[in-house]
């Protein structure tokens, strides 16, 4: 606690840094895999290859991967744009398999509705396939962000700035607090963006999240649902 | 590309191939972190993954459980540890198995989750004891999952063991360590090949596994009409790319 105290500046200097570099691959993953994933459900052979080939880039570990990336952006090695854009090939390669499945959850007739009302395919896309994915899409991300925050740390190894210099320095320096201190802030950082989506998904997605809703509506009116799907 | 051959050629020259310190014994030693990592997580998350699916208690501490260790950072896990069990090889190996279990745990439950009610309510009709019905048909027409599990595990594992060099308990992180201290590219890039390519290698080979241990009565009869649908809702498990790491 005493070290906490009196390195409060620097504390929040690396929360702030950690923050910068996991926001950014969660939100670019997200939005790239949504494509991505339509991709694989719209033809036959393109699922399995993509999926097969995303399954590859996430077994590559993560600290080679930061290793890697100044050989194809020409970066230099301690530049953060490294550890920004390896995390982003793990978030898409996390989350395109979930864009994929959430996709391919709505159903086919709700699909058919739309079209027989109207829709065309890109009207049909925004307004029924995108919502109604939304609680599937919305589990990977939470996935996606935690391992993100997570693995932000490990940019340190690389000397990029993050929690984790509080884990490299509180070693060489035998300080248990500093380390302590890294982890509970990683943690808290991952707690808070799961309950920021958490929160963005009650807003977006109000028919899919409380369960005692529902069931309060069956006890009182049951003649009302008695006839709907159960 | 003169950055990749540098690599390469690291990894080619005999003299840091070969010795105590060379990267055939590191490989090794990256290696025995992996199975002994994850050998001793299945003692321990199996059973307790196989209770969990049997008896359906118990399974939303389970996911919760799984989910939460995901955001823990291991660089700082691995620190703490050697804070108190001093460097060696004794911290990583704790963190190691720590990261392990979450995946076997899963991979244990949604097992036997996956399992048909109806097959199970059959197995019971015929006069199986509990014990038979969890021996004869629920662990084998769950191990394709468990497997599965197992190789998320090792994946993990196996990529996470490469932060053991941190805190001088070997392996192949050792060299990137010292490449960064010593800013050696060529060092680091050629550690980081040799990361890549035994990861690569494990999870070819739990991918065939995987093909291989579905059991034969399941694959005569269909898979699709014996595990298509269980009648519990399923363990949001996921297939192995989706667990953290």
């Amino acid at each position: 606690m005493k070290w906490l105290e009196s390195n409060l500046d620097l504390v929040w200097e690396l929360v702030l840094a950690h923050i910068g570099l996991s926001v950014p691959p969660i939100l670019i993953g997200f939005l790239v895999s949504i494509p991505i994933g339509w991709l694989a459900n719209r033809y036959r052979p393109s699922r399995g290859v993509i999926l097969v080939v995303l399954g590859l880039l996430y077994t590559v570990p993560s600290i080679p991967l930061f290793i890697f990336m100044p050989i194809f952006l020409g970066t230099p090695l301690l530049s953060p744009v490294n550890v920004v854009v390896a995390l982003t090939i793990y978030a898409v390669a996390l989350m395109v398999r979930t864009a994929a499945d959430g996709l391919a959850s709505v159903d086919d007739d709700t699909l058919l509705a739309a079209s027989a009302m109207g829709y065309s395919g890109w009207q049909r896309f925004w307004r029924v396939e995108l919502p109604l994915s939304g609680p599937v899409l919305l589990s990977g991300l939470r996935v996606v962000s935690a391992s993100t925050v997570s693995l932000a740390t490990l940019g340190v190894i690389i000397g990029v700035q993050s929690l984790g210099y509080l884990f490299t320095n509180g070693f060489q320096r035998n300080i248990p607090a500093e380390v302590v201190t890294g982890i509970v802030a990683t943690l808290v950082i991952a707690v808070v963006f799961d309950l920021l989506l958490v929160l963005i998904g009650r807003l977006l997605l109000p028919w899919s999240t409380p369960d005692r809703r529902r069931k309060a509506t069956r006890r009182t009116t049951p003649a009302l649902v008695a006839g709907g799907v159960s | 590309m003169n950055l990749v051959l540098g690599g390469i050629a690291w990894i080619l020259d005999p003299a840091n191939m070969n010795g105590p310190s060379g990267w055939i014994a590191r490989l090794l030693e990256q290696l025995g972190y992996t199975f002994g990592a994850v050998a001793i997580a299945a003692i321990v998350a199996i059973p307790l993954g196989y209770a969990v699916g049997h008896t359906g208690r118990g399974r939303d501490i389970a996911v919760a459980f799984s989910g939460g260790l995901r955001a823990l950072p291991s660089l700082g896990v691995l620190i703490l540890f050697g804070f108190a069990l001093g460097i060696g090889f004794k911290a990583p190996m704790l963190t190691l198995v720590i990261l392990a279990i979450p995946p076997l745990l899963a991979g244990a439950y949604a097992g036997f989750e996956a399992v048909d009610r109806r097959t199970i309510d059959a197995a019971r009709a015929v006069g199986m004891t509990e014990l038979q019905v969890v021996g004869k048909v629920e662990v084998p027409l769950g191990l394709p999952l468990l497997i599965g599990g197992v190789r998320s595990s090792v994946l993990q594992v196996v990529a996470t063991a490469t932060l053991a060099g941190y805190i001088g308990g070997g392996a192949l992180g050792t060299f990137i360590f010292q490449g960064a201290a010593t800013r050696n590219y060529d060092m680091m890039l050629g550690a980081s090949i040799l990361v890549t390519a035994l990861a690569l290698v494990l999870e070819g080979i739990f991918a065939l596994l995987q093909k291989l241990v579905v059991p034969r009565g399941v694959v005569a009869t269909g898979q699709q009409n014996v595990r298509a649908r269980s009648s519990r809702s399923r363990a949001v498990m996921g297939s192995p790319i989706q667990e953290g790491k």
